[in-house]
């Protein structure tokens, strides 16, 4: 275990277990959100607020993990009288399945977006779509550099095919070998770690099939082997993300800066309203073209256009390329939709609540499903097809079209809440902003800045809205606490979406709320590589598909310091982890070397052997941690622990290297 | 057997030391038994995963082992015997152990679960040199090898080192860390360190590493490395059969005074090891407010300033220190600290100026006690790096005193002043080479210091001998050189009374038995022309212990009837090492290698075997342990065969001087027999050989017809050079 210079890592605290009742169902640090919460709520129906005060108390048995479920004779639940299920499963074994289920769902998630990237690509080079092109021919060529696919005398498309026979083969070959995307983007340390923890995973599908296996009625029982397991799991989660960033730069453009708005204000109420919302955005990039292309009926049907707006990570995708605005959060969907003025909600996958379709029905709003595996009742649905990917998107557009005349005025509360944002900060872009002051080593910027103790570290944030704290508000107060003093922040998913609405995106809002090192710093970059857009203080860097962006920014630090990931004072912190993807995203940061804050307990507390284990010993082993703190001024505490112990031991073993003329020491 | 009579069999007699601790059935530590067992559950489970990983990526017969020793796992082989050497014989060990952690929160339980993580963190970190994936660059130590364990075995048995302290963790600041440690080095504790507190050490500029008695091991399972260098005494020096793990655990508890210092926060893998140490015998003291406490075995001490007090005590280990007015550390830890040339404030002697060091024996009248003068200018009248004359006189009177203790004391100035951080003295006499360090300088070092630590050191350990001291600190170059042909004549005198002490010629040889507190059934044969194997303890430093503790290490075995003059038997000398050797050794022939030879302790600087093809002997030494030898075998690999108390004929532990004695294996044909032998040892030896080998009528180049490294270490290489150099060795007696 680490054992930072102020010691509050401590045992197992008992957090998740809260009894005391939730009366308040305004829980949002968001103004916009309040505000809307705070009117009136068509009748008959509810928040999420309201949901989650009605569920309390929930289940303690399932909040600490020990509820099993696995078969039939179940649920078995661990109590100290009864220690064991019926089968005899331990708590650490309940735990330890429960959790490496949670990855096995995330990883799938993760996996199928990045798949489904794959055939997208595919049906481009194949001739089958001509909706969709391959727009960033220099990502395709750093990818095939990074792979080892010669790209001598071959075009584009014959690369992207290449590429993309390859990426199925980390979803679904039979290979002896690691999967490339892991293989091809981690340090040689990592490469060495995973071979030797036998985690490295050979292939996405059969690691998750394998998974749900090992953690099946009377298969493994052995709480070791079973995280570790989970581990090569979300290595698979990081695998097939890492394949869905990739391709999507490829085929809609690596991100570069890009200005834009954020929170419900951008609902302009003279325009047909799309709200676009899941997390793919082979939808939402035509949905922006048909948009484009549909002005002219909407002026026709009276509005001044179509304005496409984004939510949650669909929302960040958009932000990230096309400078959509992003008008919400997870927590913030229902939001939307009681301004009264989206036209159209049309969704893909992942974090749709039904009850946000519920919602709409008591406005014009036009609810749209789009993708096979998500349907909910009562929803308008389209098959969405990359084949005739934008016929299907002006078919849906033109029914808010057609809705935004039935809006109904009476109900229009659009809050006036927005702020200015500058997003589009992939590593790549990233790395054009340091290279100003390091042309031929750009990171190196970076690093020196650290080891001169003008930035303490890097911290990602990430993850989701999560209803047991009040929304946004860990997500602010941590960062703020983390840029006073002077970490750089990057950020993906729906913390990013916070950031944004919040004004923490807005050009120059660094000077506010950093600290002087993370001022000079950034005034030092920007100057030697000015941006149109400016710099804001949290550096967007996408939807949370893409968090190996960041992961990519670490691996990039380590090589330069020439030293293994777990050395590199880089953290990360998820507030409010809710999604299954959340679990196994801060399961490979874990494995890739990170201390991990998550803001709300997660079901491990039932079994102190899991909790010691992924709060501990998996320093001992991987480098990296969990740092389990619902306490937001405990977390931000913690994670700048964190970065000091890192600084601390990077200092102690460069001077000691000089000192005994060896090489530095190996050891995190 | 059923699975509960195995496991009731590894609870041991051994195991009622810990019958006291928790008496009372009703109040029974079982949260912390159970972080114990759960943690003993994570250990093996990981070393699990790794070694069928391994065996899958490297095959079933893919060799292991840890660097330069002889002991393969100790853990293992200490414990349960095997001597493991593949991959796949992990598999039954690892199952084995495996099977012997059970979900019963008890005591008894617990210890067991500390043994299996034992073996899980030798087989985790014999793994990791397999794969190489955790370099050890200095000063971390990683695995310690047989020639650095060795290295402070005399130490160790003689008690100079009282112990050993192993740290895990991190102290509350580094400033405390740097204090608990300096305290447990004054004290001359041998120290292992684990985790951050190495970097907390290492940030403070703390002296660290394998030299200062101070091994900073690694993380995480790299503290078994303290374990595998205790358990590997017991078979070394102890010479308990790898397997006899309750006597080895005896072994353990009643020698190896360890005990482990657990600073800041600790999970459930660490109560697993913690349970491990005290599984061997050494209790566990933490700096963390504890629910439950095992009493005497596993204890909270929250209060840094006494926590090595504390410790020590709990431990049963008792210093009685020196305060020395001095403004330096010092201790044992500093004795192998080096000072470079560019370090140095100044230096004396060395061949860069003239210095000599001498005592003297001297009336009542002729010393002031306690009295320190120092002639000439001091440190801060020179530049740095200035190379200055020195003399050190030391002046004693003792009504026990006796000429003959003169050289004994004299000896003893190179350790006391290498005690101190900052100073070095190599070699003596006329020939003595200091250096003072800058640090040294800027903490306040003056020239009258080197008498204030002669004074207390020559009063506190020799009591018996020393009533009153004085020294003399001479800088000034005339009146160095005024002195030095005084301290000239005394030398000749000496070497001419030397010379006269021959086996022969004395009434009685000396024993040492100080190696009994680690090798309980080796007894050394000290004779006047037969140094002790560990090169330490001379005829002289035998008869001055004796004077000075008359029961202690050294009883004078009175010489009697001869048996055997040519083989060197006596007939008190045989009765004495049956005796006093357990009744395991029924006698020692003091002039031959080929029959009932010395027994070792484990301490020898160097070790002789016969090399049949040849009809001669080798000689293989500590400092040249990893050099391949005409035997096949490594210093190391050598080492274990001779070690442990054991007679093997053709085999021997020696001091290095020994091979210059006119007494050294004279039945076997003396040095002519000797066909090979380092460089390193020719060169330490080289004048005195030549002496000897004229002396024989073997010539003054008889030292370049003995081959060394530089010739080869196959015999075939070496037998065509010396038949081409015509070596004596082919026309001798045959040796079988």
């Amino acid at each position: 275990m680490p054992r930072y210079r102020q010691t509050t890592v401590g045992d197992l605290k008992n957090q998740a277990v809260q009894r005391r009742k939730i009366t308040d169902t305004k829980r949002t640090a968001d103004p916009a959100t309040m505000e809307v919460l705070c009117g009136e709520l068509p009748e008959g129906n509810t928040t999420v607020f309201d949901r989650y005060a009605s569920q309390q108390p929930q289940c303690s048995f399932g909040l600490t993990g020990v509820c099993c479920r696995n078969c039939i004779q179940g649920p078995c639940r661990i109590t100290p009288k009864n220690d064991k299920g019926i089968c005899g499963a331990a708590d650490y074994t309940i735990v330890a399945r429960n959790v490496a289920r949670l990855i096995a769902g995330g990883t799938s998630c993760h996996s199928t977006h990045g798949y489904h990237i794959a055939e997208t690509v595919l049906k481009v080079v194949d001739g089958k779509t001509s909706d969709y092109s391959i727009k960033d021919p220099e990502k395709l060529h750093a990818v095939c550099k990074r792979l080892g696919v010669s790209t001598e005398g071959k075009n584009d498309e014959e690369l992207a095919r290449e590429v993309t026979l390859l990426a199925f083969e980390d979803f679904g070959g039979h290979r002896e070998e690691p999967c490339r995307w892991l293989d091809t983007t981690i340090t040689q340390g990592r490469r060495e770690k995973f071979r030797n923890c036998n985690i490295a995973p050979t292939s996405i599908d059969r690691t998750v099939v394998g998974m749900l296996d090992q953690t099946a009625m009377g298969q493994d029982s052995d709480p070791v082997n079973i995280i570790f397991g989970g581990l090569k799991t979300a290595l698979c989660d990081y695998t097939g993300m890492h394949i869905a960033t990739d391709l999507q730069d490829i085929l809609f453009g690596t991100p570069y800066p890009v200005a834009t708005e954020a929170n419900l204000g951008v609902i302009d109420a003279d325009y047909v309203n799309i709200a676009t919302h899941g997390h793919n955005p082979t939808l939402s990039e035509m949905i922006v073209e048909a948009a484009l292309q549909l002005k002219g009926e909407a002026e026709a049907a009276g509005a001044k256009g179509v304005k496409v707006v984004g939510i949650c990570c669909t929302g960040n995708e958009l932000i990230m390329r096309q400078g959509v605005a992003l008008a919400a959060n997870k927590a913030s969907q229902e939001m939307a939709v009681l301004t009264g003025a989206v036209d159209a909600m049309i969704v893909d996958v992942q974090c749709i609540m039904p009850a946000t379709k519920a919602l709409a029905e008591c406005f014009h709003t036009q609810f749209i499903t789009t993708a096979s595996q998500v349907k909910i009742p009562g929803a308008q649905h389209f098959d969405f097809r990359e084949e005739d990917a934008l016929e299907t998107a002006k078919t849906m557009v033109r029914m808010g079209i057609e809705a935004y005349g039935k809006r109904k005025p009476e109900l229009i509360r659009i809050p006036d809440v927005k702020h200015a944002a500058v997003a589009g900060w992939s590593t790549e872009a990233l790395m054009k902003l340091f290279a100003g002051v390091e042309p031929e080593e750009p990171v190196k910027a970076l690093n020196d800045a650290i080891l001169a103790g003008e930035l303490s570290g890097v911290a990602l944030f990430a993850g989701c809205n999560n209803l047991r704290v009040t929304q946004d508000e860990s997500h602010l107060s941590i960062v703020k606490e983390l840029l006073k003093e002077n970490v750089l922040v990057v950020a993906t998913g729906c913390s990013a979406g916070a950031f944004a609405k919040a004004g923490l995106l807005t050009p120059g809002a660094y000077r506010e709320y950093g600290g002087e090192g993370l001022q000079r710093f950034l005034d030092r970059v920007h100057e030697a590589s000015p941006t149109s857009t400016g710099l804001p203080a949290v550096f967007h860097q996408g939807s949370c598909v893409d968090n190996t962006r960041a992961a990519d920014l670490m691996v990039a630090m380590a090589e330069q310091l020439g030293v293994d990931t777990p050395k590199v004072p880089f953290v990360a912190s998820a507030p409010e982890a809710m999604h299954e993807k959340a679990v196994s995203i801060g399961s490979w940061c874990v494995a890739l070397g990170m201390p991990v804050h998550v803001g709300v307990m997660p079901p491990v507390e039932g079994s102190p052997l899991v909790y010691s284990i992924v709060t501990q010993v998996a320093h001992d082993v991987y480098g990296g941690h969990f740092i389990l703190e619902s306490d937001a001024e405990l977390a931000a505490k913690q994670l700048l622990d964190a970065l000091e112990y890192r600084r601390w031991k990077l200092d102690v073993h460069r001077a000691t290297a000089e000192k005994y003329d060896a090489d530095p020491a190996a050891s995190w | 057997m059923s699975a509960l009579a195995q496991w009731e069999e590894r609870i041991t007699d051994f195991d009622q030391i810990y019958a006291e601790a928790l008496a009372d059935a009703k109040t029974q530590p079982e949260a912390l038994f159970k972080k114990a067992y759960e943690g003993a559950v994570i250990a093996t489970s990981y070393a699990e995963i790794l070694l069928n990983r391994a065996i899958r990526q490297y095959g079933r017969q893919k060799e292991i082992g840890y660097p330069d020793t002889a002991y393969h796992l100790p853990v293992i082989l200490a414990l349960s015997g095997e001597k493991v050497t593949t991959l796949e014989e992990l598999i039954p060990i690892l199952n084995r152990v495996r099977s012997q952690v059970k979900e019963r929160y008890s005591f008894d339980q617990a210890r067991l679960c500390g043994e299996a993580t034992l073996y899980a963190a030798e087989i985790i970190e014999v793994l990791h040199y397999l794969d190489q994936d955790e370099p050890k660059p200095s000063p971390w130590t990683g695995f310690i090898s047989d020639p650095d364990v060795r290295r402070y075995g005399i130490k160790l048995v003689d008690w100079t080192i009282p112990g050993q302290a192993v740290i895990l963790g991190r102290a509350k600041t580094s400033e405390d860390a740097a204090k608990l440690v300096s305290e447990l080095m004054s004290k001359g504790m041998m120290i292992f360190l684990s985790d951050e507190i190495i970097e907390q050490l290492l940030e403070q500029d703390m002296k660290i590493g394998t030299d200062y008695i101070c091994f900073p091991l690694g993380n995480f399972t790299q503290v078994i490395h303290a374990v595998n260098y205790a358990l590997r005494a017991g078979v070394m020096f102890g010479g308990i059969p790898g397997g006899e793990r309750h006597n080895q655990r005896d072994y353990q508890h009643r020698r190896v005074r360890a005990f482990v210092l657990q600073l800041g926060e600790f999970d459930q893998v660490k109560v697993a090891a913690h349970m491990g140490a005290v599984f061997l015998g050494f209790p566990v003291i933490t700096d963390q407010e504890l629910a439950e406490e095992i009493p005497d075995w596993y204890v909270s001490h929250t209060n840094y300033d006494d926590l090595i007090k504390f410790a020590m005590e709990l431990r049963g280990i008792k210093v009685t220190s020196v305060d020395i007015p001095i403004p330096l550390n010092f201790g044992p830890a500093f004795e192998g600290e080096t000072i470079r040339r560019a370090d140095v404030a100044v230096e004396f002697g060395g061949g860069r100026s003239q210095s000599f060091e001498v005592v003297r024996m001297v009336g009542i009248d002729e010393v002031e006690d306690e009295k320190v003068e120092v002639i000439g200018p001091d440190i801060d009248e020179f530049e740095e790096g200035d190379a200055v004359p020195l003399g050190i006189m030391v002046d004693i009177y003792g009504r026990k005193m006796q000429e003959d203790f003169e050289s004994v004391l004299e000896r003893r100035i190179h350790y006391f002043v290498n005690f101190a951080e900052g100073l070095w003295h190599v070699a003596q006499r006329d020939l003595a080479w200091i250096r003072v360090s800058k640090e040294a300088k800027a903490k306040g070092f003056q020239f009258r210091h080197f008498g204030d630590i002669l004074i207390a050191k020559l009063k506190s350990e020799f009591p018996a001998i020393v009533d009153r001291v004085q020294v003399r600190i001479i800088t000034d170059p005339a009146v160095v050189e005024e002195n030095l042909a005084v301290a000239r004549k005394i030398y000749l005198k000496r070497d001419d009374r030397l010379r006269g002490l021959t086996d022969d010629a004395v009434e009685d040889f000396y024993s040492c038995i100080l190696c009994q507190s680690f090798a309980p059934n080796h007894v050394c044969v000290v004779t006047p022309e037969r140094v002790g194997l560990c090169g330490a303890v001379s005829w002289l430093d035998g008869k001055a212990s004796y004077e000075i503790n008359p029961s202690g290490p050294n009883p004078p075995i009175p010489k009697g009837r001869c048996l055997d003059e040519e083989r060197g038997i006596w007939e008190s000398v045989d009765e004495y090492v049956y005796t006093t050797s357990n009744r395991s050794v029924d006698g020692v022939c003091l002039y031959t290698l080929m029959e009932k030879p010395m027994t070792s302790c484990g301490c020898f600087e160097a070790i002789m075997a016969i090399v049949p093809e040849a009809n001669g002997i080798m000689i293989s030494t500590r400092e040249s342990s990893k050099l391949m030898t005409p035997v096949g075998m490594t210093f190391s690999t050598l080492a274990g065969v001779v070690g442990g108390g054991n007679q093997t004929p053709g085999f021997m532990g020696i001091g290095r001087t020994y091979v210059v004695s006119r007494k050294f294996i004279k039945a076997d044909g003396g040095i002519a027999r000797i066909i090979w032998m380092p460089k390193e040892l020719k060169e330490f030896l080289r004048q005195d050989f030549v002496e000897r080998s004229i002396e024989e009528g073997l010539g003054e180049d008889f030292i370049d017809k003995i081959a060394d490294e530089d010739v080869g270490t196959e015999v075939e290489e070496i037998l065509a050079f010396l038949e081409e150099k015509e070596h004596p060795c082919f026309t001798l007696d045959p040796l079988m």
